[in-house]
């Protein structure tokens, strides 16, 4: 069950200083949403809001209000270990769990949940391997450490851990930015084919990614350094690629800087 | 010093059969004389200190080996203690004085490490604000403590306050102030190394930060861990102050950590060191060997629990 991700009047602070200002958005369900925009422009810091993953950040905070469907993920009462078992989240580097094997990472999420089954979690590791085109690769080395895969390899593997726990909404912020083209292009095959059954936001910097993968498209800029980050546009991707309401989203996407 | 001819051709290869092609200008065919100079001359200096920090170590081990490792040759050494032994005789063992060593360097580290590693993942997984800093700034005070200060803090407590016996329980105790320290920097060092994409990896797994921290940072840690805590054993166990203060030599083996008195190496090389006779003094060079022997081994099996135990890739 994908969800529905809600964000009103939004921004995210380390200790005193704003890096994300005031952003409302829509995120509709079984979609890929790209978001683009200049470093430090604070696509990355939003992103993590989303899974409250920004304030693991010592000094770190949050205002405003994110649902998913009908859920306020800030809401007092909530706890954002749980916000993060539905929402998952794919980094820019690969990270393996160096000491375990490639069933273990697979497993992990479920495994350090108390999951201890043998059965299911094989069904687990091989459902979640072949969801992420993984599987004829590795199926006859599961128990080789998960460190010795390709970067590519890694960064699926790390996506087959993300979708074992069975999230709702699938984060990816910059997912193939350490990884080679035809990796990369194994990336976006399996993120076009994730998107029937999750919720995707993916952030990156390679505006042809954003215009090839995603439905939706926000752009995300910055007046200068220093000041904080802020929804510039969003739009239908092809909209925003052909046709961007906004100068700024048309300088940018067209190269004129940034 | 040559001087160089520059009408010649003054590279260094120039005639040589596989010398570069033809000066192309670019300022590239020179080799700079004054850079080699340089480059010899750090060499010499970086070896030439090598050499000399190599000299008293050498020169130890080989007064301690040629003096003491005969004793280590005979299975009496390994098997009997110095009960009944006088100094004028030869004979005699070690055992009681390595068991003593062993005995307490065993119950330091079964105390010293979980408090050593508990502090240290405090410090790096959970410590923000003043809590932590003070904590830090304990453990390098802590880190600074002579040994004799912390022998004479735990007589002034378990001696004069308490009004105990000196037993090897108030030394275990001094050895473990002496410990902590050391368990908790080394730790605190290699979990400091374990990326923290690594925690966030799990975090977003929804795994709780607790079961982070036992799960994946200490198993990515755990060679690293166990190596600094054999190097810690290794530091107290040829600890003197405290055993001289609080744990007098005795010849009889002894088992019993809260009465009578317990030997161990380093006293039993302190009763004898200022005896003439020849058997005692064999004996004090043998309990020299003895201990850097143990604590040779213990190193190499950190270096190999290390090796081992490292994440495979």
């Amino acid at each position: 069950m994908a969800k529905r991700i809600d964000v009103k009047n939004l921004n995210a602070y380390y200790g005193t200083f704003r890096a994300v200002e005031d952003v409302t958005m829509t995120i509709e369900p079984r979609s890929v949403t790209a978001l683009i925009g200049p470093s430090g422009c604070g696509k990355s810091t939003f992103i993590r809001t989303l899974n409250r993953m920004h304030e693991v950040i010592p000094g770190a905070r949050v205002e405003g209000s994110v649902h998913l469907d009908d859920a306020d993920i800030y809401a007092a009462n909530v706890d954002p270990v749980g916000v993060r078992r539905t929402v998952g989240m794919v980094f820019q580097r690969p990270n393996p769990f160096p000491t375990m094997s490639i069933a273990d990472n697979v497993v992990a999420g479920l495994r350090l949940n108390g999951l201890k089954n043998k059965t299911v979690l094989a069904e687990a590791v091989e459902a979640s391997l072949r969801a992420a085109n993984l599987w004829n690769e590795v199926k006859d080395r599961l128990n080789k450490p998960g460190a010795g895969l390709s970067g590519g390899q890694q960064q699926r593997l790390c996506i087959a851990r993300a979708i074992a726990v069975e999230p709702q909404v699938l984060l990816m912020d910059e997912p193939c930015s350490a990884l080679d083209p035809i990796s990369t292009l194994a990336i976006e095959d399996l993120i076009t084919e994730l998107k029937s059954r999750y919720t995707i936001v993916i952030v990156t910097h390679n505006m042809q990614q954003a215009a090839r993968v995603s439905d939706r498209t926000g752009f995300f800029n910055l007046v200068e350094t220093g000041q904080p980050g802020r929804l510039i546009e969003m739009d239908d991707t092809h909209k925003i690629f052909s046709n961007p309401s906004i100068r700024a989203t048309e300088d940018y996407i067209s190269g004129r800087f940034g | 010093m040559t001087t160089i001819d520059l009408a010649s051709d003054a590279r260094p290869n120039a005639g040589r059969p596989d010398a570069p092609g033809p000066n192309l200008g670019l300022g590239l065919e020179h080799r700079s004389r004054g850079r080699a100079v340089r480059n010899q001359l750090a060499r010499i200096v970086m070896w030439t200190a090598f050499a000399i920090a190599m000299v008293p170590l050498a020169w130890i081990l080989w007064s301690v080996i040629s003096k003491g490792g005969a004793m280590l040759l005979d299975s009496h050494w390994w098997t009997n203690s110095q009960r009944g032994i006088t100094n004028r005789v030869v004979g005699g063992g070690a055992v009681h004085a390595i068991q003593g060593t062993l005995m307490q360097g065993l119950v330091t580290a079964v105390i010293a490490v979980p408090i050593g590693v508990m502090t240290a993942i405090y410090l790096v997984e959970y410590g923000r604000g003043r809590l932590a800093t003070a904590v830090s700034f304990m453990v390098d005070i802590l880190t600074g403590i002579p040994s004799i200060v912390a022998a004479l803090f735990i007589y002034a407590l378990w001696v004069t306050t308490f009004g105990f016996q000196r037993v090897a329980f108030a030394v275990v105790l001094a050895l473990v102030l002496l410990m902590i320290p050391v368990v908790v920097r080394s730790t605190e060092e290699m979990l400091k190394l374990v990326p923290n994409e690594l925690r966030e990896g799990a975090f977003a797994l929804g795994v709780p930060r607790w079961k982070t921290v036992v799960r994946v940072v200490l198993p990515t840690a755990f060679s690293g861990i166990i190596t600094g805590v054999l190097l810690g054993l290794a530091r107290v166990m040829g600890e003197t102050a405290p055993l001289l203060i609080l744990g007098p030599y005795t010849k009889n083996i002894a088992t019993n950590l809260f009465g009578g008195l317990m030997p161990t190496l380093p006293t039993m090389i302190n009763q004898d060191r200022t005896e003439v006779l020849q058997p005692a003094v064999d004996r004090v060079w043998g309990a020299a060997a003895t201990l850097i022997l143990l604590i040779l081994i213990l190193n190499l099996a950190g270096r190999l629990i290390a090796h081992f135990g490292r994440p495979k890739t």
